[in-house]
């Protein structure tokens, strides 16, 4: 993985809360077998009317979310199904964080996991961020900041393993596979 | 001794590493359950780096997402929605032969939904570790395992160390008292539960399910009620380990025979939690109040008794929810007009489901106005439904009798609906657009979701009467 240190950029809001994992990816577009690809069908659903064209009353849509690559959602961002494909699918359409009040397990584990930040701020902080989209915004992973146009900073707290993880690009993968003697260990014993 | 509960016993006997300089445990997986849509990239990334399947012993495969629910065509080929689902398919068959992993497929007649597949054999035990690459994988914990959902990355990650890092998650008691009412079933129990809670009320914590209620439950009814653990956010559920649980393992092919099993049962029952044993958050559920419930909105914890009314609008979710459901604010549930029925999916796909279901709907006729699909669980459930003639009771009712597989839950396989028509599910998620772009899903238990095909409509299945008709 490579390393994720800060992110500037103008931030989006979509203000709802409990956006399951099926909005932001729907099921049809799981039948594929590479992680490429997804970015057009992110909230897919919400963004293309049937004949193919923009839903112009979608957020994403807008001329404001152009270039846009910090998504503000409401509380328990990603609920729902553990499809990987939905960090993927946002990454491709160009997101590299996501803030929320709240961030469900198994999405946020997942989109750490490929260097999409997925950051957890107080509900205060985040109703201030919803309220102000298109700001441009400073994250630093490795002072845990966000900083407003303002100046103002509003703090994240990320694992501190994953922080390292993600300021290093360590690969989980390759952390486990050096711990194999561990391993062999547990299973002599178990 | 300090009491302790199920899920610190089981954290505590899988820990590989537990470093206390603020890096994460490594815990080690028992069983790791694959299936065709979240696993094709996990595979690519160990042949990009050359690592072998660290256990294949402990790795179980199967196809049920994007499998086709209809029988083969007249050419002896099976009618998969489309060429990505049969590449899909063909990949994991591949990956499997490659990495030299047991694959319950095609020729199988064990295939069937994972989580309904793996406890039928036995290879759900108590005590164990379990994940695989689906959310509804808490369904296992209803044998006393912890059990959980990952991603395609941690996935990897299993199959070629055979373990994760994880962070010890917190526990949540949900203590169920008093016996459920005459016709209301797990699925009610367990809608009023996601209700109660909410879609984020376990977010962080497993939840152990516990009380005089659940130990009342049989095994297909905990596993309907672990099943829905995550739709309240919690990353796992379970239920300790009693006479219920080894009965029903006693004598699956691939648990434990004999003089081993004996001892295995006496190992598994110690797991269960003191009772003294402490929970970081308690949650008291009275069943004695509880009736047929299902959902109105678009998240399982938009919830409503049978005979209750919609709440009225006091804020812009619900209002969306609403909308997008095309119901108003204040009105009752009962009596809306259904477009289509499904029973399936790991909720509730197994034997005693579709008899419940079959129960509904015997000497009566699903409505005209009604599609209803009948998708057994697996291969398994299929044949033991057959030796029963339950099948022969949905298609005399009218409604379709499928091969085995996810089908409506996810419709990923071409089994959904049209937009704007209403699906009363036995599934376990009311999305939008979870079974069709646009389309309106409300879940329920086997026996309303059949009452409701014989109407026509939502009804309170205790309410019909001979002729189909709520009384």
């Amino acid at each position: 993985m490579n390393p994720v240190r800060t992110v500037r950029s103008r931030s989006v809001a979509l203000a709802i809360d409990n956006i399951d994992t099926d909005q932001i990816i729907p099921a049809r577009f799981l039948t594929t077998t590479t992680r490429a690809g997804l970015g057009r069908h992110a909230f897919n659903d919400w963004r293309w009317r049937a004949d193919g064209t923009p839903e112009p009353g979608f957020v994403l849509n807008q001329p404001q979310a152009e270039g846009a690559a910090i998504l503000i959602a409401g509380r328990n961002f990603g609920c729902g199904s553990s499809r990987e494909h939905a960090p993927w699918a946002l990454m491709d359409a160009g997101f590299q964080a996501v803030i929320s009040s709240a961030i469900a397990d198994i999405f946020r584990n997942n989109a750490l996991k490929n260097g999409l930040l997925a950051l957890v701020i107080d509900e205060v902080a985040h109703a201030e961020l919803i309220a102000h989209p298109g700001e441009r915004l400073h994250i630093d992973v490795a002072s845990e900041t966000i900083t407003r146009e303002n100046g103002r900073q509003v703090r994240f707290t990320l694992d501190p393993f994953v922080r390292q993880c993600l300021l290093d690009g360590v690969d989980e993968l390759g952390y486990l596979t050096q711990r194999v003697a561990l391993i062999d260990r547990y299973e002599a014993r178990a | 001794m300090t009491a302790r509960c199920l899920f610190d016993r089981i954290w505590d006997s899988h820990l590989v590493e537990s470093p206390d300089d603020g890096r994460p445990s490594i815990i080690y997986i028992d069983l790791h359950l694959i299936h065709e849509v979240t696993t094709p990239q996990a595979f690519s990334v160990l042949r990009e780096r050359g690592l072998p399947v660290r256990r294949p012993d402990r790795t179980l495969g199967t196809l049920d997402h994007s499998t086709p629910t209809l029988p083969r065509n007249a050419d002896g080929s099976r009618p998969y929605l489309d060429a990505a689902t049969l590449a899909q398919v063909t990949q994991l068959e591949r990956n499997c032969v490659e990495f030299g992993i047991a694959l319950r497929g095609w020729d199988s007649p064990d295939r069937g939904i994972v989580h309904v597949m793996a406890p039928e054999l036995g290879r759900t035990q108590p005590g164990m570790t379990i994940v695989c690459g689906d959310s509804h994988t808490s369904t296992h914990g209803a044998f006393g395992a912890l059990a959980f959902g990952i991603g395609t990355t941690e996935v990897g990650h299993v199959l070629a160390t055979q373990c994760l890092l994880q962070r010890k998650p917190k526990t949540l008691a949900v203590t169920i008292e008093g016996a459920l009412a005459p016709g209301v079933s797990a699925k009610d129990l367990t809608l009023h539960v996601v209700g109660t809670l909410g879609v984020d009320g376990g977010s962080g914590h497993v939840i152990e399910f516990r009380g005089s209620t659940v130990r009342a439950l049989s095994m297909e009814q905990r596993m309907t009620l672990c099943n829905m653990s995550i739709e309240m956010g919690a990353r796992a559920g379970m239920v300790s380990p009693d006479a219920i649980t080894v009965e029903w393992l006693r004598g699956r092919s691939e648990a434990p025979q004999g003089e081993v099993f004996d001892a295995a049962c006496a190992r598994w029952l110690a797991l269960a939690s003191d009772p003294d044993a402490v929970f970081d958050r308690e949650v008291r559920i009275d069943a004695t109040r509880i009736v047929p419930t299902v959902t109105w909105g678009t998240d399982p914890g938009k919830t409503v008794a049978i005979d209750g009314h919609l709440p009225s609008v006091r804020d812009a979710a619900t209002r969306k929810a609403l909308d997008y459901m095309r119901l108003r604010e204040g009105q009752q549930i009962a009596g809306e007009p259904v477009d289509v029925v499904f029973v399936g999916s790991c909720t509730n796909s197994r034997l005693s489901d579709l008899r419940d279901a079959a129960e509904i709907l015997r000497g009566r006729k699903v409505s005209p106005r009604v599609r209803m699909l009948v998708v057994p669980g697996s291969e398994r459930v299929k044949r033991e439904a057959e030796a029963e003639g339950l099948h022969e009771v949905f298609i005399a009712a009218g409604a379709q009798w499928r091969e085995p597989g996810c089908s409506m839950c996810i419709g990923m396989n071409g089994d959904i609906a049209r937009p704007g028509e209403l699906v009363v599910s036995t599934s376990n998620r009311n999305f939008e657009g979870r079974q069709g772009k646009g389309v309106r899903t409300v879940l329920a238990s086997p026996a309303t979701a059949a009452a409701s095909a014989v109407a026509g409509a939502i009804v309170d299945h205790r309410t019909l009467t001979a002729t189909g008709q709520a009384a």
